[in-house]
């Protein structure tokens, strides 16, 4: 085991598959000699060489499209796309492509690509540099969503999703790089280094996808979350002065609905909490599927805390940001409900 | 506002509508035989002249002429033929069962029939193909059986694609066929994705991948077009200028400011545009590019220049947007009559064997088709199991899936 912070961890996870499997090649902007904007790729182009992680042409949907073909011939492509708000060029290539090959072909053609890129805001990003789309991706058949919230987790992930056969979306929220962030931004920035998860193995290890965790056990109500949120809301469960249980789910779909599911019909509340915003965004779909699964076991209407529907602002990043005390109120609401 | 009356703004109009009388006397074309034929490693900023020509071998006299002659053995010259018959005689019977309801849609190569037929026959059968929807030629020249393409297009028990996509768009993994996505453009990018993992992994199979040149105004053309010459890929970018996108004529892509071939220039790639019905030039242009990516020498960019003869699709009256006869004044003519002239003109052909290959064609495709409909067709018969439907949308079926497949019961 050593320290790791996010950054670290999914620079190893590439690390250790480039060395296992030869099929795997790394690519996208800058991710070569220079080692990604976020240094995810620090390193990878020295030790494993100019054909097996290189810099792309700035062209989103032909660095998906490139993915897709490398996929068919027998290769394991890892993207990065540099900014998750850089992605829609290539939603074509992954909407109508990588994510129903293996369907319109009967089964006879299948691209196993991972898509890395950065998510999220709190780093002074503006509306091109903050957003959240996972949305927009949890609605497409045939692609698989994560969004892990700290290095262990997203090492084990990052390496199950290269070693998928279906093609993966892998969010990362930037926030969380470089320590866990609880949604304060005056507070003393935190290192991943005082951080359970912040242990990460050196060799190969896995998470599976599709695989909730519970990472704060409560009795009282259920916060449902991922990513940057999942460090939020634990700060908000401290605060609220009421046993809280918090799952991250780590995978968005395939949903684990049943983990949810069981947590919420013990505890009768239920609050969902994600960065982006609000209207159709994911946290709908979980309460849709709340209210099918454990609508007799309800004791308060579910409540979601989310971005605001407008664009990231730029001088209001925290006035957007669903920080500790949205996530207190809507404790509150559903505990009083 | 006033009432639109710019001077400056150009809204492309085709030279003839319906009821106007065709006429190509605005084309250039050089004879046959006319145009040099480059040594296939030259580079790409020498060879500017075979982006803006047109490269011929068959004259009007019907004979191959000229350094593009890539003197096919007579074999292959009546393979090439029968194999251009068979696509168009296979389209005209499958148009046929879609206007009686036998599948939903369909789509002809008419005219164009040369372009995938000689492509194949010039491609080795290890190379990838990532076809547009009108290479139907290509699944024929490498040995598909029509039953197995009859099966699909009626979408019945033994479709390989499990009635999931639409007639014409097929896939055939055996026979190194991509699956044909029907959004336009997008496979041009993932055939060179596909020729640099070959690079990468030191084989000696390079991709070839197929738009209309109404789709090089896509960005998926451009994303090809770069990473392509980035890449230094192994992959044939074929662009089959037909004159028409549905109903928008090649000026709506850009076709009256300079040729397609010449898009080639920009990229430092080279640019061949080619005589689209002339079988020997298609085959000599495309050996020409295929040995140069197999010997390193990267990407080409073909301009197939053609007419489609048929309507888009079976959903579009070609009658609506252009002259019904444009295509008999098409200067270029047809490449099945001019194979099978050029034939007859070696001496290795004649219009009783013609006579006589094109009933047996009929009588094959005709049997070929009744096996397919006893297998069923969209609306009768026997389908692909319901509960398959839920299949391969992941490698294994997660439990949402599984769960709706219960809720629909099957």
């Amino acid at each position: 085991m050593s320290k790791m912070n996010m950054v670290q961890a999914i620079n190893s996870a590439q690390d250790v598959m480039l060395d296992r499997d030869p099929a795997v090649v790394v690519f996208g902007e800058d991710v070569g000699y220079f080692g990604g904007v976020f240094n995810c790729t620090e390193g990878l182009q020295k030790k494993y060489g100019l054909q097996r992680v290189f810099d792309t042409p700035i062209a989103e949907g032909g660095i998906i499209a490139l993915a897709i073909g490398m996929g068919v011939n027998e290769m394991r492509p890892v993207t990065e796309i540099q900014f998750s708000d850089y992605i829609y060029p290539a939603f074509d290539q992954i909407v109508s492509e990588a994510s129903r090959l293996r369907y319109r072909s009967g089964g006879e053609f299948w691209a196993p690509i991972t898509i890395r890129t950065p998510c999220g805001g709190g780093i002074r990003g503006g509306q091109t540099h903050s957003q959240s789309p996972e949305g927009i991706f949890t609605h497409v058949s045939g692609i698989k969503t994560i969004m892990p919230s700290n290095p262990y987790d997203a090492k084990g992930l990052l390496i199950s999703a290269i070693e998928d056969d279906d093609p993966v979306i892998f969010f990362e929220p930037k926030r969380l790089y470089n320590g866990p962030f609880s949604g304060d931004p005056k507070a003393p920035a935190q290192s991943w280094d005082h951080h359970l998860k912040g242990e990460v193995p050196e060799g190969h290890y896995t998470i599976p996808i599709g695989k909730a965790e519970t990472v704060r056990e409560g009795n009282d109500l259920t916060i449902i979350t991922y990513g940057t949120m999942v460090h939020v809301s634990l700060a908000a469960a401290e605060l609220s002065g009421h046993d809280v249980e918090v799952i991250d789910l780590r995978t968005l779909t395939p949903l684990d609905i049943d983990h949810i599911a069981t947590s919420v019909c013990r505890t009768g509340r239920c609050v969902i909490v994600h960065e982006a915003t609000k209207t159709g965004g994911f946290g709908a779909e979980i309460l849709s599927q709340i209210q099918e699964t454990c609508f007799w076991k309800l004791e308060a209407p579910i409540e979601r805390v989310a971005g605001w529907d407008i664009p990231y602002p730029h001088a209001f990043e925290w006035e957007y940001f669903p920080g500790q005390g949205r996530v207190l109120d809507a404790i509150k609401k559903v505990m009083e409900g | 506002m006033v009432p639109s009356s710019g001077k400056n703004l150009n809204v492309p109009a085709p030279r003839h509508r319906p009821g106007e009388e065709p006429e190509f006397d605005n084309l250039d074309i050089p004879s046959a035989g006319s145009v040099s034929r480059p040594d296939i490693l030259t580079d790409p900023k020498d060879m500017y002249v075979y982006a803006n020509t047109l490269i011929r071998v068959l004259d009007m006299k019907n004979n191959a002429v000229g350094v593009w002659d890539p003197k096919l053995s007579a074999d292959d010259l009546r393979k090439g033929l029968t194999d251009m018959m068979t696509t168009r005689i296979y389209d005209d019977r499958m148009q046929n069962m879609q206007r009686v309801g036998k599948m939903s849609f369909y789509m002809k190569s008419r005219g164009e029939e040369a372009v995938a037929v000689a492509q194949a026959m010039a491609l080795d059968k290890k190379d990838m193909l990532f076809p547009s929807y009108r290479q139907q030629g290509l699944l024929i020249s490498r040995g598909r059986d029509l039953l197995d393409m009859m099966n699909h297009c009626l979408s019945n028990s033994k479709d390989n694609c499990k009635g999931r996509q639409l007639p014409i768009m097929y896939t055939w993994r055996e026979g190194n066929f991509f699956s044909i996505s029907g959004n336009l453009g997008t496979q041009f990018c993932q055939a060179v994705g596909w020729a640099v993992a070959s690079a990468y992994k030191g084989e000696d199979a390079i991709a070839s991948t197929w738009v209309g040149e109404g789709t090089t105004a896509e960005s998926d053309f451009h994303h090809g077009m770069t990473f392509a010459a980035v890449y230094n890929a192994p992959v044939l970018l074929n662009v089959v200028n037909n004159q028409w996108a549905i109903s928008s004529f090649q000026g709506f892509a850009g076709g009256e400011k300079a040729t397609f071939a010449s898009r080639g220039i920009g990229y430092g790639m080279p640019g061949l545009r080619v005589d689209g019905n002339d079988f020997l030039a298609v085959y000599a242009a495309t050996k020409w590019a295929a040995d140069r990516a197999r010997s390193g020498g990267g990407p080409t960019l073909i301009e197939l220049f053609t007419y489609r003869a048929a309507g888009h699709s079976t959903s579009d009256d070609p009658g609506k947007y252009r002259p019904e006869d444009e295509y008999e004044a098409w200067p270029l003519g047809d490449p099945i009559d001019r194979l099978k002239m050029h034939l007859i003109e070696i001496g290795e052909w004649s219009e009783e064997r013609h006579e006589r290959e094109l009933k047996e064609i009929t009588a094959l495709v005709t049997r070929k088709y009744k096996e397919a409909e006893s297998y069923g067709t969209l609306n009768s018969g026997a389908r692909p199991e319901v509960s398959s439907m839920f299949e391969d949308v992941f490698k294994d079926m997660p439990d949402n899936l599984r769960r709706q497949r219960q809720q629909l019961g099957v």
